[in-house]
């Protein structure tokens, strides 16, 4: 099977984040960036497939330069090539948007699966790889948690999270695209070997017209939706205490409000 | 402006009553009608519970094709529906269901995508939709940009279905596309994880949270719930990363609690956590970034690494019960 992977890189989930200067998104400078969480499972899941099936994965992402490393990853993983869609055009799109300009550069290629983790870290829209789905014309699911491949490889038996403590399992027409959930797998580890192989593949970096796009027609130009700012939430009731001190300090007093103020413990 | 309500099983989600309300107050800033959309198969009951609003209509649309929720047939009868009658925006309780459909919706139909909004505004022409991002650290004012209509989904506990207006809406049915072939086959359903365990009576619960850093940490947190007689719960990311079992979820997409006590120990506080907990009386927030969502909703909080908070809350509640 080729099966193509979109990865997102994004802050890490750890990181101190700064609103930017204008408002509108936060302070890139300095911020430590990692591969999505629940891509870094799609593209276990992916390469755990194409070792079954003698087939290979090829990596895309959209992003500006830093996005390289995440790629860079990717084929240390086990991916044969990535693409790159780092011109200028293609950022700053809504998920759609993203979607859209992704599936240009899938449909180049010749795949059987598509395979993504089902929500960012960061804008969390949960709707990129969907968008890519809509744009093929291929079906897709979800918050999916277990995938199989049925025999005569024509086809996925896919177990989907569903609300209230209830999957759903579905059979779906391959090609198809698959947006998996973070711990499904056990995502593997760079090998040195992996690493050192990394830098000789192939990473292509197709420009909007190099994909028949019209540059004016994808990224923030093509959004129709835009964030006008970002802001920390607003404090919501009284207020929270804070208790200052060391740990064995602050711990000590409160044990005392919990008892005598709050009186919710014994 | 139209309300798509979803159902399972002969149930309405809660999210749709928190929708109906939503779309009320929308329509009532816009100065425009509301209308609830109601798709499926059989659907007695659920219309006449449903028509128990304040809506200028209850549309309904019956069909063998819709008996079943699959993306394909949902997406192909409110993209036509939506076609012949342009409502400038459509809402949806923002659940697992309407977050797999609604972005080929918003592709099929042209419109403007906002997924898990917490609140909008209505400013003159505009409506400006606030969502989380970044783990809910932060919140994004999101605008549609041209005329085209806006699909938003809502997240749940967001807006309060109490504020929800009765009346009575006349009822119209609608027709929906001949099916096409389906777009996936349903095989079956299964219980995740087997035996619940139920978190929804606990008095005290001790919640963790990433910042725990894995399944060889627990002792210490294992401690504290005995000797504060708790049950451990956990945020979504401790699960996916299989350092608890699914059961021990709390959130949007686990389960609902109410304690007496609630400590959320290296918990951020994301939305989809906090709606599985705002109940709680008393909320104690143990986290090392200051900056932790989860401080401005709780009681009490403690900045600082729960790996040394956690030995030390252990001795102070020893310390003076000996």
């Amino acid at each position: 099977m080729r099966i193509a992977v979109c990865l997102k890189q994004v802050p890490d989930t750890e990181a101190r984040l700064r609103v930017a200067r204008d408002g509108r998104w936060i302070d890139e400078e300095d911020l430590p960036f990692v591969i999505n969480e629940s891509d870094e499972y799609a593209l276990e899941e992916a390469l755990k497939l194409a070792e079954k099936t003698a087939g290979e994965v090829v990596a895309f992402s959209l992003g500006p330069p830093r996005v390289r490393e995440a790629l860079r990853k990717a084929l240390a993983l086990g991916a044969a090539s990535a693409v790159h869609l780092s011109d200028p055009a293609f950022q700053g799109g809504d998920a759609l948007a993203t979607g859209a300009a992704l599936a240009a550069a899938i449909r180049r290629e010749s795949f059987d699966l598509v395979l993504a983790g089902s929500q960012s870290d960061d804008l969390g829209a949960a709707a990129t790889a969907t968008a890519v789905a809509g744009e093929l014309g291929w079906p897709h699911a979800w918050l999916v948690m277990g995938v199989e491949l049925e025999e005569g490889r024509r086809s996925l038996r896919l177990v989907r999270e569903m609300e209230s403590g209830i999957n759903e399992i579905l059979r779906v027409a391959l090609p198809a695209v698959v947006e998996v959930q973070a711990g499904i797998n056990h995502p593997r580890y760079a090998s040195l070997k992996g690493i050192m192989a990394a830098k000789k593949k192939p990473v292509a970096e197709p420009s909007p017209a190099d994909l028949g796009l019209d540059p004016a027609a994808v990224g923030a130009a093509a959004s129709r939706t835009e964030i006008v700012g970002v802001e920390l939430p607003e404090r919501a009731g009284a207020g929270v205490q804070l208790l200052a001190g060391d740990a064995p300090s602050a711990a000590v007093l409160l044990v005392e409000k919990l008892r005598k103020e709050a009186r919710v413990i014994a | 402006m139209w309300i798509v309500l979803q159902h399972r099983d002969g149930q309405f989600h809660r999210g749709s009553w928190e929708a109906i309300a939503a779309g009320q107050k929308l329509a009532r800033e816009l100065g425009s009608a509301a209308e609830a959309i109601l798709l499926g198969e059989n659907l007695g009951a659920l219309v006449s519970e449903a028509a128990g609003s304040a809506l200028a209509a209850l549309r309904v649309a019956e069909s063998h094709a819709l008996a079943v929720y699959t993306p394909g047939a949902y997406v192909s009868a409110l993209a036509s529906a939506i076609a012949s009658a342009a409502p400038r925006v459509v809402l949806f309780p923002h659940t697992y269901q309407s977050t797999e459909y609604v972005p080929r919706l918003a592709q099929a139909t042209g419109a403007a995508l906002v997924t898990e909004a917490i609140a909008f505004s209505v400013e003159g022409p505009e409506i400006e939709w606030r969502r989380p991002v970044l783990g809910g650290k932060l919140h994004a004012r999101v605008r549609a940009r041209g005329q085209a209509p806006v699909l938003a989904t809502l997240q749940s506990g967001a807006f309060s279905a109490e504020e929800r207006e009765a009346g009575r809406a006349p009822v119209e049915s609608f027709a929906v596309p001949g099916s096409t072939a389906p777009d996936r086959e349903i095989l079956g359903t299964e219980q995740a994880g087997g035996e619940m365990v139920d978190l929804s009576q606990a008095e005290v619960v001790v919640a963790v949270g990433r910042g725990v850093g894995g399944s060889d940490k627990f002792g210490p947190i294992e401690e504290l719930a005995r000797l504060l007689h708790a049950e451990i719960g956990a945020s979504r990311p401790v699960i996916d990363s299989g350092w608890l079992p699914r059961d021990r979820q709390i959130g949007s997409s686990g389960q609902t609690v109410a304690p007496r006590l609630y400590l959320a120990l290296g918990i951020s506080g994301a939305i989809q956590h906090l709606v599985g907990m705002k109940g709680s009386s008393c909320v104690v927030a143990v986290n090392k970034d200051p900056s932790a969502p989860i401080f401005k909703i709780a009681h009490y909080g403690i900045v600082g690494d729960l790996h040394e908070v956690v030995p030390a809350l252990v001795q102070a509640l020893r310390g003076e019960a000996s």
